[in-house]
């Protein structure tokens, strides 16, 4: 398991370049376990690579970044496998495989790590496969869809194959997990159950998690709420709890961090760029 | 005036220049794909059940175009040959020169051509949709090589199956030959056909016809993985990437034949 008793991502002026265009200057900020980060920004504003530079997607110029204590900076594409299998990550049209059943998109982490570095999580050695699918069925049930089980991700509807890419993610109970865009190209309803379900993912599991998103609405729903496993259900936190402290908001602007903070403190932000972006997704 | 034919022919040298750096970069791309699938033979985790997919999908998906081909080959030989060794009235000799042209060269080079426009164009585009779905980044993401999970398994798929297809190719064209020159233009007797054949192969002859098939199949698939896992663009890269895939992988088949032929016409 890898160490989560410090900071979970530590960024330390992180420059990325893409040709001769900047996609990241002198990114800093800091991870810990159960927190939340949302990443808002514009279009082209490098939320997407910063989120993929986390896990080594994407490939750094400068700085350093740091993943469960251990630095990634100088490990190989091949060095890297082992760390990812404890991370999840949804993409932003969910990334599932279409050549595999819903089922078998789920089980595939499981499989993953049993086959690639089999130590850790639920994927250990040996384990059978009746295990696994039983894991699979958890993980779609958390997300309201195990009756998808058999079917093809083609079958599913945008929303339903979000969900299936929560379940996949989360089915090996990372302490990390990575959202890009997870409500783009959603109607309100099924936007608000993605972030829900996100949002209980976090609290059950007590995950950290970095959310790239569009939608201000989203980090004011983690910001704002907790989920109650007891009645099972949203509770709004009063206006100075504890725990909306674990939401920090990240906003981005042609590669680098112009605010990061409380929801409280970006909502009363005079900066005119991050001003004009909570007015407008207000 | 001047200067603009000047200022010309520096904008012709630099994008000379620029393509011949994108091209090199292109086959130091390729180089390191292929060391990468390469190493992974001798590295863990092997995805035993992907390659036999695979195998299944290349080889025993591909005999229905080889066989066909192999057999309208050998009887197009036999047919052709049959015209032009009357002229000098050597008929018998059909057996040896229908053997040599299928085994050396017609075979293989037939084969590869057949599984590189089925394969080749399959294999990149089902890597290309993959690459622009982000499920090859997924894959990553999750703790997966993509090299070892998909390119490994189809080089080691065609590389063994083209060899068993061109093998089939050959056999098929033989009897195909034999039918024509035999029971339907009676240009020389059955057994003397076999004998006749058979006594003109070398094993020269018989290495061409098996290294030829292994080298083509491992360039049919590290070309279309090659071209799948670096397509861009949407749907529209995955077409562009397929036709890539095909043609390079067919332009390269004729050049290694080439220089294989340069070897064993040397031996």
């Amino acid at each position: 398991m890898p160490d989560i008793s410090g900071p979970i991502v530590n960024f330390e002026q992180v420059s990325v370049t893409f040709d001769e265009t900047s996609a990241l200057r002198n990114v800093s900020f800091k991870l810990n376990p159960g927190e939340t980060h949302i990443i808002l920004g514009a279009a082209g504003s490098g939320k997407t690579t910063l989120l993929k530079a986390v896990i080594g997607l994407v490939r750094i110029d400068e700085g350093e970044i740091k993943l469960f204590g251990q630095s990634i900076t100088s490990l190989t594409e091949h060095d890297l496998y082992p760390l990812r299998s404890h991370i999840g990550m949804l993409f932003q049209e969910g990334g599932l495989f279409d050549s595999l059943s819903v089922g078998d998109n789920v089980e595939y982490p499981l499989l993953n790590q049993q086959t690639a570095n089999g130590q850790n999580g639920k994927g250990q050695p040996g384990e059978e496969s009746s295990s696994i699918e039983t894991h699979a069925r958890d993980a779609l049930r958390f997300v309201e869809l195990e009756q998808t089980f058999d079917k093809f991700p083609s079958e599913l509807s945008g929303g339903m194959r979000r969900r299936v890419g929560i379940a996949r993610a989360i089915v090996t109970e990372p302490p990390l997990v990575l959202y890009d865009s997870p409500t783009a190209g959603l109607d309100p309803i099924t936007a608000n159950t993605i972030m829900a379900l996100i949002l209980k993912e976090r609290d059950v599991s007590n995950t950290a998690s970095l959310i790239v998103t569009h939608r201000f609405q989203d980090g004011d729903l983690m910001a704002d709420f907790r989920y109650d496993p007891k009645h099972q259900e949203l509770i709004h936190l009063p206006e100075h709890d504890e725990a909306r402290n674990r939401t920090r908001f990240i906003v981005m602007k042609e590669g680098e961090i112009v605010f990061f903070g409380t929801r409280a403190e970006l909502a009363s932000s005079s900066d005119e760029y991050v001003k004009r972006f909570v007015k407008h997704e207000e | 005036m001047l200067a603009s034919s000047h200022e010309g022919e520096v904008d012709a040298g630099g994008s000379l220049l620029r393509f011949l750096k994108t091209s090199l970069a292109s086959f130091q791309e390729f180089l390191f794909l292929a060391g990468r699938a390469f190493a992974n033979l001798v590295r863990s985790p092997h995805y035993y059940d992907d390659v036999f997919l695979q195998m299944d999908l290349i080889g025993v998906g591909s005999l229905p175009i080889v066989v066909p081909t192999g057999a309208l080959s050998g009887a197009i030989i036999a047919l052709q040959m049959s015209r032009a060794l009357s002229t000098y009235g050597a008929n018998s000799e059909v057996g040896p020169i229908v053997a040599l042209t299928l085994i050396r060269e017609l075979g293989p080079v037939l084969t590869a051509l057949l599984v590189a426009g089925r394969n080749a164009s399959g294999i990149a585009s089902e890597l290309g949709s993959m690459k622009v779905t982000e499920q090859i980044d997924a894959m990553r993401a999750l703790g997966t090589d993509p090299i070892q999970k998909l390119v490994t398994p189809r080089l080691i798929a065609t590389a063994t199956m083209l060899p068993c297809l061109t093998v089939v190719a050959d056999a098929i064209g033989w009897i195909a030959a034999y039918l024509i020159a035999v029971p339907l233009l009676h240009l020389v007797s059955s057994n003397y056909y076999w004998s006749s054949s058979w006594r003109a192969l070398v094993p020269n002859d018989l290495a061409q016809g098996l290294i030829k098939p292994f080298l083509f199949g491992i360039i049919i698939a590290l070309v279309g993985c090659y071209y799948g896992l670096r397509t861009t663009g949407g749907t529209q890269g995955v077409g562009r990437a397929t036709t890539q895939a095909v043609v390079s992988a067919s332009i390269w088949i004729f050049f290694v034949t080439f220089l294989i032929d340069k070897i064993f016409v040397n031996l």
